[in-house]
């Protein structure tokens, strides 16, 4: 395995089989322009990174996707031995321990200890933006939910970082965070900056 | 514990409305005429589903006036979906597309492959809380339809004929107007408004940011998994596949090859992997003799 040891550089993926896998990758250059951030479609290119953000999109594809790519196997292992990880909507499903009203062949990582419903804020005309109070930010983050999963429990090891309507909304585990709205949707990379502290 | 938040929420704004857009990015959007292809489309990897009662290829075939799907069977759809559901009105036709908002669609097609209600005005896309996609041959014509609220931008291509030659001259017409507009100078920007007939704040956006403000998907002729990564190497951001899945020989395999190829749009390895075996693709239909469906716009 490549990693920051060996090549003396810091490498970021984007699981990048499906979704919006392109404005995570330039927010992660913009936060930091010595980064290397690579957009992750094979096992190869998974073996290189430090940390992983797994985008939105859909979650059944991105699902499907992983099998297809041969992913499935080596990013549940790399998840298991603890790499950062930030999951954002579809990719806060697949960190999920559990997932309602979602399709019987799309499984998650359990990475996180969280039960969420997919599109669990409606369709997308419930879609919404809204201000988002966050721990360890000083000014509100605008928040855009998307068809996005609702969290409706959480473990004891689950910190709740922001909640919206009482449902949490920014969760860490460890170096683990997952998010049920977009932070790759605006030019905010307050929580991008986020996951790579968590990351190094 | 965090402070919770509340009572800010917004619904339909452009960020939201184009949001949904981007969470379909390099994926495959797929024409179903029923719940049970809507299934076929979902288990092969769709991102999202096109709810209509004939695909491009029939109504090609058929003629006679095409127009906004039975309610009775996009509801059928949207039952047996967990992705997306998109539907489309005729050009101009505002009732159709506040009936579908009424029926919770995620996403309007406002579409050159049914007929046209107005000659001379396309739906007035702001007037709404759901998104909208609308066709385009080259980039005033996507323009114009962003500057009337348009969220998603798919070139035309030709529907239902099978034949991609089409798909690929309007996506290299919008994609080639871009690169040039990132060379002109100001004053060529006046230019260049003119000549698109497009509003000059959206020419001078693309030309500071080398792309249009919604993201650009392709459709129109795609049938093999070949054609999908053509049109991404050439700059789509998803495909539409209409009649190539289900007018071919055998829909499930290659509806997951496409959506394969559009993900690792640039390994060939993958690409002549999915491609073997698939059977008959969808005998292509000739443009000469029948109507070409991208000339409705304007």
């Amino acid at each position: 395995m490549v990693t920051t040891q060996q090549s003396g550089r810091r490498c970021v993926g984007v699981l990048a089989l499906q979704g919006a896998f392109a404005k995570h990758t330039s927010m992660l250059e913009d936060c930091d322009p010595d980064l290397e951030v690579i957009e992750v479609r094979t096992p190869k290119q998974l073996e290189m990174v430090d940390g992983l953000i797994i985008p939105g999109g859909e979650s059944s594809t991105i699902s499907k996707l992983l099998d297809l790519n041969d992913l499935r196997q080596p990013l549940a292992e790399r998840l298991d031995a603890g790499m950062p990880v930030f999951g954002t909507c579809a990719g806060m499903i697949l960190l999920a321990t559990e997932v309602l009203d979602g399709r019987e062949d799309q499984h998650s990582f359990a990475t996180i200890d969280l039960s969420v419903r997919r599109n669990g804020y409606g369709s997308q005309l419930d879609s919404f933006e809204a201000d988002l109070l966050i721990v360890g930010l000083d000014d509100p983050y605008q928040a855009i939910f998307i068809r996005a999963p609702k969290v409706e429990a959480v473990g004891s090891s689950v910190e709740i970082l922001a909640s919206i309507d009482d449902s949490p909304a920014l969760v860490r585990s460890g170096q683990r965070l997952a998010s049920s709205f977009h932070p790759e949707l605006t030019n905010d990379v307050r929580l991008h900056r986020m996951f790579l502290d968590t990351c190094f | 514990m965090a402070e919770n938040s509340n009572n800010t929420n917004q619904t339909a704004t452009v960020r939201v409305k184009r949001g949904l857009a981007e969470m379909l990015k390099g994926g495959v959007i797929m024409d179903v005429v029923n719940a049970e292809q809507a299934k076929i489309a979902e288990d092969a990897g769709a991102v999202a589903v096109m709810a209509l009662e004939r695909v491009p290829a029939d109504i090609r075939r058929d003629g006679g006036i095409s127009r906004m799907s039975d309610p009775e069977m996009i509801i059928g759809i949207q039952e047996v979906c967990t992705i997306p559901v998109m539907a489309k009105v005729r050009i101009g036709h505002f009732v159709e597309a506040q009936i579908l908002e009424h029926l919770g669609v995620d996403y309007v097609d406002e579409s050159e492959v049914l007929s046209p209600a107005d000659e001379t005005h396309h739906v007035d896309k702001f007037a709404f809380k759901v998104p909208f996609v609308c066709g385009a041959t080259n980039l005033g014509e996507a323009l114009r339809r962003i500057s009337e609220g348009a969220c998603m931008i798919r070139s035309k291509g030709e529907a239902g004929t099978g034949n991609i030659i089409e798909a690929v001259r309007h996506l290299r017409s919008i994609t080639g107007d871009i690169r040039a507009i990132t060379l002109a100078d100001n004053a060529e920007l006046f230019e260049w408004a003119k000549k698109l007939q497009a509003p000059l704040p959206l020419v001078q956006e693309i030309a500071e940011t080398g792309k249009l403000p919604v993201p650009l998907f392709c459709a129109g002729g795609i049938a093999t998994p070949a054609d999908a990564a053509m049109a991404m190497q050439l700059g789509a951001e998803s495909v539409f596949v209409g009649s190539g899945i289900f007018k071919s020989n055998d829909p499930a395999p290659r509806a997951r090859a496409i959506v394969e190829a559009t993900t690792n749009f640039g390994d060939p390895e993958v690409l002549a992997r999915v491609s073997r075996g698939l059977g008959a693709p969808m005998t292509g239909i000739g443009m000469d003799d029948s109507i070409k469906f991208a000339d409705r716009g304007w």
